[in-house]
């Protein structure tokens, strides 16, 4: 079998501009994740009525359906109640939802690993809950969980893949539209295997690289 | 004693029980506290001494009885339970600094954040805590870097830089190997003839006798004897503690192979 190179050279354009979409993707999402899954942990640590049972359940929601049921619901069942969204908002929602639900978890693990005489501590100064969590608790937490966080920043970079379900042209979608166009099979699964690559090998290393140079100099008994 | 008899309890325990469930931990508990005395809390493992401390700051809630802070009832719905502990400082047995934070960070937080002080200020009086303790060039460590006996001096500058009325001490040479019992019983002792209010629940028999102006001797969550630390450790009142000195004697006293 002969790989047509030309071919794949000139789509080479497109699948940048499809990895640069998908990196934005993960991007927002990541981010979003981290600050709502933030205030998440700040309403389980205070244990806020009402505001506590909602977080529980999303967070159940969202650990325990797929993505891709979580996405179709957004994009076919919203517009029946008369919420129309883009594609593209709809991605990002969806992937939100999913990943603030782990987050979530992954943080609120990080808190209750702080040991107890942390928070004993804190309190015989005078801390009060909030100043306790905010200075002695979370900060702690974040650092215990930070290999557990960045497993799932790559595992939400990878998920990226089922929005391509809704005709968004990140790197799967490009693939199989190509696929489809000319037929150049495998041409494009190894362009979309070697961008991927691309993406997420660098990806790692630096993630593991911030890991070792996040824990030290705090930890260690 | 050496208080005044004019001046009043700065804290008053009357009729103090607590229990967990139905374990009775803590009953009959009668105490007054004056400043500038030193009271110094024995008693066997799980007779309640470090529970009868962790009462008076709020760590643990009592189910009887009432403590009086000065002018404060502690109860447990009590709101100022805040303002309390910035009056009472406590040291733990295993330190509990904070161990994302630098030493002066560690110090700083209360006096900055709880008791909104100037930073000019506090830091003013954290560098002359930490000289006193012969730590002033650990300030930009971190808890890791540092020994147990200086994570302990540490963690004594910062419940003393909150400026506290009453010092609580649990058991804090516990974990430390004897040449770091030293340094950090050495601070104790100083700041008790600083005239600080303490009350320090530890196993150390020789400091016990050397700091206390007043021994109180549990057993079973009550106190069963208390008395000046000379009478105490000379001619104890009750077979329990008899037994219990007893126990520290023959340690000390062992020879070689003959104990077995």
């Amino acid at each position: 079998m002969k790989l047509d190179t030309a071919f794949m050279i000139d789509r080479i354009p497109d699948f940048i501009q499809a990895a640069l979409l998908t990196t934005e993707i993960a991007a927002i999402v990541i981010a979003a994740s981290l600050l709502l899954s933030s205030i998440y942990n700040v309403i389980l640590y205070h244990r806020l009525p009402v505001l506590h049972t909602l977080v529980r359940v999303h967070v159940e929601i969202a650990r325990n359906t797929p993505l891709l049921i979580q996405l179709f619901f957004l994009y076919f069942a919203l517009p029946s109640l008369g919420i129309k969204l883009s594609n593209y908002d709809t991605a990002i929602i969806a992937m939100t939802f999913l990943g603030t639900g782990y987050l979530t978890e992954v943080i609120r693990s990080g808190i209750d690993a702080v040991p107890p005489g942390q928070e004993e501590s804190g309190l015989a100064i005078g801390l009060s809950k909030a100043q306790l969590f905010r200075y002695i608790i979370f900060p702690q937490a974040l650092r215990i969980s930070t290999p557990a966080l960045f497993a799932n920043f790559i595992f939400l970079l990878k998920e990226t893949t089922v929005v391509s379900a809704i005709a968004i042209p990140e790197i799967l979608y490009t693939t199989t539209s190509y696929i489809a166009l000319y037929y150049k099979t495998y041409e494009m699964l190894i362009m979309m295997a070697a961008i991927y690559l691309l993406l997420f090998l660098p990806l790692s290393f630096l993630l593991s690289w911030v890991e070792r140079r996040y824990q030290h100099g705090t930890f260690g008994t | 004693m050496t208080h005044d008899a004019a001046a009043s309890p700065i804290l008053k325990l009357m009729n103090v029980g607590k229990s967990f469930r139905k374990q009775v931990v803590l009953k009959n508990i009668h105490l007054s506290v004056y400043p500038g005395e030193v009271t110094v809390i024995l008693g066997p493992s799980g007779c309640g001494k470090s529970t009868l401390l962790r009462c008076l700051n709020g760590l643990e809630f009592i189910n009887e009885g009432s403590i009086r802070f000065n002018e404060l009832e502690l109860t447990p719905k009590c709101p100022q339970w805040q303002a309390v502990r910035e009056r009472i400082g406590m040291v733990f047995q295993s330190y509990h600094l904070f161990p994302h934070m630098k030493v002066i960070d560690n110090i700083l937080l209360g006096p900055l954040k709880v008791q909104k002080r100037s930073k000019d200020d506090a830091l003013a009086q954290a560098e002359e805590l930490l000289e006193r303790v012969g730590l002033l060039d650990k300030r930009d460590a971190y808890p890791r870097e540092l020994s147990g006996g200086q994570q302990q001096r540490i963690a004594i500058v910062r419940a003393l830089c909150m400026n506290p009325e009453v010092m609580l001490f649990d058991e804090v040479t516990a974990a430390l190997d004897p040449e770091m019992v030293k340094e950090v019983l050495e601070v104790m002792l100083q700041l008790a003839r600083q005239g600080m209010t303490m009350i320090i629940v530890t196993h150390e028999m020789g400091f016990a006798r050397a700091v206390a102006d007043r021994i109180l001797f549990m057993d079973k969550g009550s106190i069963i004897e208390q008395g000046n630390p000379t009478s105490f450790f000379s001619e104890p009142q009750t077979d329990r503690a008899k037994r219990f000195l007893q126990q520290f004697y023959e340690i000390e006293t062992w020879k070689g192979r003959e104990v077995i």
